[in-house]
């Protein structure tokens, strides 16, 4: 059997998160009724015109500075033409030869913990379609053109991955960094982020590429695993049983877990691409560019980078403070309420108590009960020993469904820590008392039992002792 | 240069237009004597010039600030539609 | 007879109140009535909104408001959406469209208070120089009804000549506006490219299409372009640059405009037209112009060039005629291939449909180069040469057809014959050059025009050198016989 390379370039399709459509000024909000945004514009009626949304042009330039890409000084807008009933114009307005940004490149972190570059050929601006829908129409389709217009920004890479993994490495990367500049939502299943896989194999030290199927309209990471992994041994097994891959467009079945070939696409259109008369080319200056610098945040790379030199996280917890920049804002909150030393016990509950209760409820992070300033209060009381961390995650639960702070819920459930000495020693000397035979186990050698009186004193005292006491007096008293 | 039946098929299927058999002749002519005609322009020394942009020189897309400046008129765009039914346009069934 | 007045007669008419616009609206109904059925100008007639629009004018007028155009009536080219009137382009396709908005010239037009009386007959979707290839039937010229007014525009051209309307609006792609008011013994200006809005203009070359005027002088038309020139923000091609006084100029004086004669434009035209060009040069020259010899190498390529872009555009521009959204449906279709090839194949007439097949053809792959690619490099360069011209002229003077009127039917059949119609107007539209056509004589009993081009936004001194021609000679008032 051969040793075969994978290869897989991705085209990720965004949505930016202008008000109004690329092209016209219509509304571009998810989940209005059919064609209630649609205008004459989206509607390809005879005589309108395009005119272009001076927010798109920025969030364009806003991803190319992001990915250290080149902008072009001059970029074009060109008819793709085709017939669809989704696509009133009977053609896309997009970018061919002169996309507004231009080579750039994502560094995507690997399991192994290595850093990969992936290369990005181009980003370009085009104008997303309509959708037809099938329910209650017999033997008819019905077309809905809201969406007709939605600006998109097509990010093509170059044919780097060599993995299912790494795909799916690479198209978080990309999530994660088109919600940071705050240019896409990132809503997969309402089909703001759509990724297109691109993907062949070739004997491993050969050059040339294989023959490649394209896989569309991939709206998850898990179906972008899959299909990938599916039309990967699919095409050695083809390949190694004699046959040939053909280029052509495929299907990923969620259901069937398998990729088909798309019945609608018989022959490679001919696109018959041409510069849009309706458009002028696009000039954008340095100072354009500069303006659009200045609104950059810091990136997800560089925070974790920052994260991790200025509160000493280690890279994993770096990087997942840092994935969303609303995560990594409410960390920071947290650090700077309880102090840069203890990063560490901030970066634990934030990537555990709350991002699970996050994840849990499916709250979004700015609607938590818990805000930064109400965990930071529970973690002071941590710090100052007022209560154990197992406590701490009863009262955060209290906290997360009921609101307020901290030492009103200990206050109210009565769960300050027990740190008199006096008060456990003397719960102790009753506990010894009234287990002989355990006593006496332990003395002869059985330690396990150790946890046994831990667990009676924190029965007795509902968790409230302080653990470091128990266990320092207890060893004293049990000897 | 004669273009042939068969190209003057894929081009009429390509641009979506139905030409029946007994058309379908009449344009072969007349397509292949427009093509020979600009074919004139496949021979002239056009130097060393690049394909005109547009008519005016050193103008540049004007860009429109990001507001939403349209109201749903659904009901008055969708009198002059063919088929429609909840709001929708209907075409017969579109396969993936 | 108020159908012989200028606009600006008419004008003062209404405002001293001698007439009002409603009987003015009246009268141009009642003539389009007794002549139209024979001429076929008007496609949809638009009686009952004209006398509405007319009243409202009358209100403003007797308010003491004052305008060039107010109350004054007029015919749009059925290419303009109206909204709330048929817009058809001449077409099948669109024989049951009702725009649902205006487009910027027509808005502009209704804000000055013009009154439309209809919607002008046209070569479908504006392809064609006879107005044969209309869903509506052919137009007669009024000079004599066995012959074309020309086209595109042929029927705003043949009503402006039989004075249906003071003036009517057209568009120019390869010499629509240009070529039947040659035909038809009118003055018709094409602007500069971007100097009009195209938005609300069914589009067909989109990057050669303009919007332009008919009217029986230079004086009249420079009153029409003045309310209707201007940016546009809804049309990205449409230019920011401030409209001049046009009426204010036209009395500039002559004295030492340069008038360049193209040697493309005088090889092998015919002995009579070329006398009446040295006939009107001589009335420039005694105007103090003088002439200059010029040449542009590569305008021959400009029937070609102009044969593959324009083609290639409207391919694209008419794409969205599907049977889907608006306009003509196919009778049951049984699947959506069957909706779009025999929504398009019936909706479509042969000019069009071979006009779509041309562009698709010169689009695509393996042709692109070789065609589309070649042709806007031909443009370019006929371009560079229009500008290095006008460093040494101020106007190109020249024909605007290669012979008068020819006889409906005798042009149909080969479309190479029909195309070299065009063969003395592509040049300004590839160019986007403001371009105009006045009458200058005729041949055999038929009218003759005379063509001014000048450089970008020249329309000015265009408009002006075309009126002190008027000024000093009267063919632009002569008038077809039939329609008193």
């Amino acid at each position: 059997m051969a040793d075969w390379e994978v290869v897989i370039g991705l085209e990720i399709h965004t949505q930016l998160a202008t008000r109004s459509k690329i092209f016209s000024g219509a509304a571009t909000a998810y989940g209005a009724p059919p064609n209630s945004q649609a205008s004459l514009v989206d509607l390809a009626y005879p005589g309108v015109l395009p005119v272009l949304n001076a927010e798109a042009v920025r969030m364009a330039v806003k991803f190319g500075l992001a990915i250290g890409a080149k902008i072009a000084e001059r970029s074009i807008f060109a008819r793709k033409n085709y017939f669809y009933p989704d696509l009133p114009k009977g053609y896309q307005i997009s970018q061919y030869e002169d996309p507004i940004v231009q080579r750039g490149r994502l560094a995507i972190a690997l399991d192994d913990g290595t850093v990969k570059t992936v290369g990005i050929t181009r980003a370009h601006l085009e104008e997303d379609a309509g959708k037809s829908l099938h329910e209650g129409l017999a033997n008819a389709s019905g077309i809905d053109l809201n969406r007709a217009g939605t600006p998109l920004l097509e990010i093509v890479s170059e044919p780097d991955m060599r993995s299912a993994k790494e795909a799916v490495a690479y198209m978080k990367k990309v999530h994660t960094l088109v919600r940071y500049l705050e240019i896409c939502d990132g809503n997969m299943q309402e089909g703001s982020f759509r990724c297109d896989a691109n993907v062949s194999v070739r004997p491993r030290g050969h050059t040339t590429f294989g023959t490649r199927a394209e896989i569309k309209n991939l709206n998850s990471f898990r179906f972008v695993e899959k299909a990938i992994q599916y039309e990967v041994a699919r095409q050695i097994e083809l390949i190694e049983s004699g046959g040939k891959v053909i280029q052509e467009t495929r299907l990923y079945d969620s259901d069937k877990h398998e990729t088909r070939s798309m019945r609608s696409k018989e022959e490679a259109n001919d696109y018959r691409y041409f510069p849009d008369p309706d458009l002028l080319p696009l000039e954008i200056d340095s100072s354009f560019i500069a303006a659009v610098r200045a609104t950059l945040p810091e990136l997800p790379d560089e925070k974790a980078a920052r994260f991790a030199a200025q509160f000493g996280l280690s890279p994993y917890d770096a990087g997942v403070l840092s994935a969303s920049r609303e995560l990594g804002a409410y960390f920071e909150a947290v650090v700077a309420a309880v102090g840069a030393a203890n990063a560490k016990l901030a970066a634990n509950w934030v990537m555990g108590e709350l991002s699970s209760a996050l994840n849990r409820d499916g709250v979004e992070i700015g609607a938590a009960k818990v805000t930064p300033t109400v965990l930071a209060g529970l973690l002071a009381r941590i710090l100052d020993d007022t209560i154990s961390g197992k406590i701490a995650k009863e009262v955060f639960e209290a906290l997360w469904t009921e609101g307020g702070d901290a030492d009103a819920i200990i206050s109210a459930k009565g769960l300050k820590q027990i740190t008199d000495s006096g008060a456990i020693e003397a719960i102790i000397e009753q506990i010894i008392a009234a287990n002989p035979k355990q006593v006496a186990d332990y003395r002869s050698g059985n330690d396990k039992l150790f946890r046994f009186f831990v667990g009676q004193v924190q029965k007795v005292t509902k968790g409230r002792a302080n653990p470091a006491q128990v266990d320092e007096l207890l060893k004293q008293k049990l000897g | 240069m004669s273009l042939t039946r068969q190209e003057v098929e894929k081009i009429a299927h390509l641009a979506r237009l139905s030409i029946s058999e007994q058309e379908l002749p009449v344009y072969v002519t007349s397509l292949s004597s427009i093509v020979d005609f600009v074919a004139e322009l496949a021979r002239a020394d056009t130097g060393g010039v690049g394909p005109m942009a547009h008519p005016l020189v050193g103008l540049r897309q004007r860009l429109r600030s990001d507001e939403v400046s349209e109201t749903d008129q659904h009901e008055r765009y969708q009198l002059n539609a063919p088929s429609v039914q909840s709001g929708l346009y209907v075409v017969p069934r579109v396969i993936e | 007879m108020l159908h012989d007045l200028a606009i600006g007669a008419l004008a003062d008419l209404l405002r001293r109140r001698e007439v009002s616009s409603v009987e003015l609206a009246r009268h141009f109904l009642e003539r389009i009535e007794r002549y139209d059925p024979v001429l076929n100008t008007l496609i949809t007639a638009t009686a009952a909104e004209a006398l509405l629009a007319a009243a409202e004018a009358d209100l403003r007028l007797q308010r003491g408001e004052s305008g060039p155009l107010l109350g004054i009536p007029l015919i749009h080219k059925d290419i303009f959406c109206t909204e709330g009137v048929r817009t058809s382009c001449g077409s099948r396709m669109l024989d049951n469209f009702i725009a649902p908005y205006d487009a910027t010239v027509v808005a502009r037009l209704r804000a000055a208070g013009g009154v439309m009386l209809g919607k002008a007959n046209m070569d479908e979707f504006a392809m064609g120089s006879s107005n044969e290839t209309s869903y509506y039937g052919p137009v007669k010229n009024p000079w004599d009804t066995t012959k074309v007014p020309g086209g595109s525009s042929g029927g705003s051209a043949a009503a402006t000549a039989a004075r249906l309307a003071p003036y009517a609006t057209g568009t120019d792609t390869g010499g629509s506006i240009r070529q039947p008011a040659a035909l038809s013994g009118v003055t018709g200006i094409k602007p500069t490219y971007g100097r009009v809005s195209r938005y609300g203009i069914v589009a067909f070359a989109s990057s050669l299409d303009q919007a332009g005027v008919f009217a029986r002088s230079a004086a009249d038309a420079a009153t029409v372009l003045q309310a209707i020139a201007g940016f546009d923000p809804r049309d990205s091609t449409s230019v920011d640059v401030p409209v001049p006084d046009y009426r204010a100029a036209l009395e500039q004086p002559l004295a030492g405009l340069k008038i360049g004669l193209l040697a493309e434009f005088f090889d092998g035209l015919e002995a009579r037209n070329v006398a009446l060009i040295e006939t009107a040069l001589g009335v420039f020259r005694s105007l103090g112009a003088e002439t200059v010899e010029v040449s542009l190498p590569h305008l021959p390529l400009s029937v070609p060039t102009y044969y593959v872009v324009a083609p290639a555009e409207c391919s694209s521009n008419l794409s969205r005629f599907d049977g889907v959204r608006f306009g003509y449906r196919c009778a049951s279709p049984k699947d959506l291939m069957d909706l779009y090839k025999r929504s398009r194949g019936e909706g479509f007439g042969p000019e069009v449909k071979r006009r779509i097949m041309t562009g698709t053809y010169v689009l695509s792959a393996g042709y692109f180069d070789a065609y589309y690619i070649k042709a806007q490099k031909a443009r370019q360069l006929i371009t560079d040469e229009f500008r290095t011209a006008f460093t040494r002229v101020d106007l190109l003077l020249g024909p605007t057809t290669p012979t008068p009127a020819f006889a409906i039917g005798a042009k149909v059949d080969d479309p190479i014959t029909m195309y070299l119609n065009d063969i003395y107007t592509i040049g300004a539209n590839l160019a986007g050059l403001p371009a105009l056509s006045m009458p200058c004589g005729t041949i055999d009993g038929l009218p003759m025009g005379l063509q001014l081009i000048g450089p970008h936004f020249s329309e000015a001194r265009v408009l002006g050198a075309a009126h002190q021609y008027q000024q000093a000679t009267d063919w632009h008032l002569h008038a077809p016989r039939g329609y008193a």
